[in-house]
């Protein structure tokens, strides 16, 4: 029989004493969603800028593809990226195959949909008034988009959010460009697979309780976040 | 432009930072037991390498192995690594260990295996699926990996020796493939009261970890032996003309002569002793050098020798010492 009780009592254990195995996971599986996010942000931002701000022939079909590309199965893109990353694939010479940079990159590939979307909503929810007051105001078209991303800000912190929680949670990507290797591409969710896989039920069960605690975290903060607004009140303080 | 410089350093930093990187791809039987993490270990202690293991089935070890993403594989299925060497894809095979797979299931054993033959044992357990009242497919009395690796390929090679057609087999009613690692399918045979076949090193650790109900049925025999080879990935991929710069071949051969060395052999040998009692695996290279003890060399030869040698001249390139 399993000894649930003894697994978990002996998991508490690990996570209490600090155990340099586990923390490497977490603190993996944090930097390379982290890095992935920074990242989805750098190109989703523009992208969602363009697709709220502007008008163009066919904007519509693709807020659709972004909209469904949000569901895309992580095992899926991970067979892509595979192919992609592989050696004998078209990015093969970039040596990118079971290194973090690839787990970060298709990370951040596979949060861009989450990100775009609910930046684009979030613009567009902001009143057209303060582009045209921020022109009337000397503002240039660039200028002016910033000002109304600012006023998006809450729903730009909520997207960083729903895509970190996307990242550190998925297995399909992680496991098939990183594959699972100790101590350098192994994450939370794929070191409960391979912990599960050998038997060892203890750092399985840590590992586990340490990634729940993550996303409850987060869910905790995006609440928060949506009744006080503090969140905003930091951005705001923070200089440009 | 940010993007560029975040993207651009971020692949520079963790992939030319790093030390000379060896890619081994290896089957869950290596891994799941822990030898393959001493073995790393050690290894790097003493050389200027960041071995890399990716574990999987024998199957898609060698499929990543022809896609140029492994240097090493470390696998257990002297068919497929035949074809493997005629294909072009590896270089110097060297046998390094063995063991003797067995067959797991219920404590009270239903379909009565204990020390019967591995043929004899399928027979029962055929019988004894097709004779239950539940025909629906819901239950299942046999647990197969279904994952093209080494144990599956020896699966297959068991059925056909019984009489079986392994195709028609697979697809009776109490037959489950779970397409997973060992020690997945260990799981899945303990919680559905169902027997599988299963390397004795994976099994012994699951035992002693209490995850698992199950019980060894079978004794050692010469159908059930389990041979794990090792063999360097080729930089010049004859069969799609390409050459692979960046297979670490050199690193290769020096894991390789450090595997078989008399240090080494020891250490798989008496890995695990203290803790299950018994070695998971036993050292091949000087048992074939030595011609003993038999029958259990001849048996090596049997299974997993190709035309009279472990690798034949042609598909070795360079390194005469490892096989003399």
């Amino acid at each position: 029989m399993v000894d649930i009780i003894g697994g978990i009592t002996k998991a508490l254990e690990l996570i209490a004493t600090g155990d340099p195995t586990l923390y490497g996971i977490v603190y993996r599986s944090l930097l390379f969603s982290g890095i992935a996010i920074i990242l989805a942000t750098l190109w989703g931002t523009p992208i969602a800028m363009v697709l709220s701000l502007k008008d163009f022939r066919g904007k519509n079909l693709v807020k659709a593809l972004f909209n469904s590309l949000i569901g895309i199965p992580t095992v899926v893109l991970g067979l892509v990226l595979y192919l992609i990353f592989s050696k004998g694939g078209p990015l093969g010479p970039l040596d990118l195959l079971y290194t973090p940079g690839a787990i970060i990159l298709g990370e951040a590939i596979l949060v861009t949909p989450i990100l775009v979307s609910i930046t684009t909503s979030a613009i567009e929810a902001v009143d057209p008034e303060i582009m045209s007051l921020a022109k009337t105001l000397g503002a240039n078209e660039s200028q002016a988009s910033i000002a109304v991303l600012k006023e998006a800000v809450n729903g730009v912190l909520l997207s960083n959010i729903a895509s970190f929680n996307r990242a550190i949670a998925e297995l399909g990507v992680a496991l098939m460009v990183g594959g699972n290797i100790a101590g350098l591409t192994d994450v939370l969710t794929t070191a409960v697979s391979r912990y599960t896989a050998r038997g060892e039920l203890d750092l399985a069960i840590a590992l586990g309780i340490i990634l729940m605690v993550i996303v409850f975290m987060i869910n905790a903060i995006v609440i928060m976040a949506r009744k006080a607004k503090w969140l905003v009140t930091i951005w705001r303080r923070a200089p440009d | 432009m940010a993007t560029v410089v975040v993207v651009a350093g971020t692949l520079v930093y963790f992939n030319y930072v790093a030390k000379r990187r060896l890619i081994i791809s290896t089957t869950t039987s290596l891994y799941d037991t822990g030898l393959l993490d001493e073995i790393e270990k050690q290894y790097e202690a003493t050389h200027p390498v960041d071995i890399n293991i990716i574990s999987a089935g024998t199957g898609i070890a060698i499929e990543h192995a022809k896609n140029g993403d492994a240097d090493v594989v470390l696998v257990h299925a002297p068919s497929q690594e035949k074809t493997f060497l005629e294909q072009g894809w590896g270089l110097n095979r060297k046998i390094i260990a063995y063991n003797f797979y067995t067959i797991v299931g219920p404590e009270n054993d239903p379909a009565q295996l204990s020390g019967k033959t591995a043929s004899e044992a399928l027979f029962n357990i055929v019988q004894y699926g097709r004779n239950m009242p539940d025909q629906s497919g819901t239950t299942k009395i046999w647990v197969s990996r279904g994952d093209n690796s080494g144990t599956h390929t020896k699966e297959q090679a068991l059925w056909k020796a019984a009489g079986y057609n392994y195709t028609e087999i697979s697809k009776e009613p109490w037959y489950a493939s779970v397409g997973s690692g060992m020690g997945d399918t260990l799981n899945v045979a303990s919680q559905k009261t169902a027997y599988t076949l299963s390397d004795i090193g994976t099994f012994l650790k699951f035992e002693k970890e209490g995850t698992i109900l199950s019980v060894a049925l079978l004794t050692e025999e010469k159908s059930l032996l389990n041979v794990y080879s090792v063999m360097a990935v080729n930089q010049t991929i004859s069969a799609n003309q390409t050459y692979h710069e960046s297979i670490n071949y050199a690193d290769a051969m020096e894991f390789i002569k450090y595997l078989i060395s008399p240090e080494t052999q020891q250490f798989i040998e008496d890995f695990g002793k203290s803790t299950y009692g018994q070695s998971l695996f036993i050292g091949a290279v000087q048992p074939l050098k030595d011609n003993a003890p038999q029958p259990i060399v001849q048996w090596i030869q049997d299974a997993a020798f190709f035309s009279g040698s472990e690798c034949p001249t042609q598909y070795r390139s360079g390194y005469p010492e490892l096989y003399t």
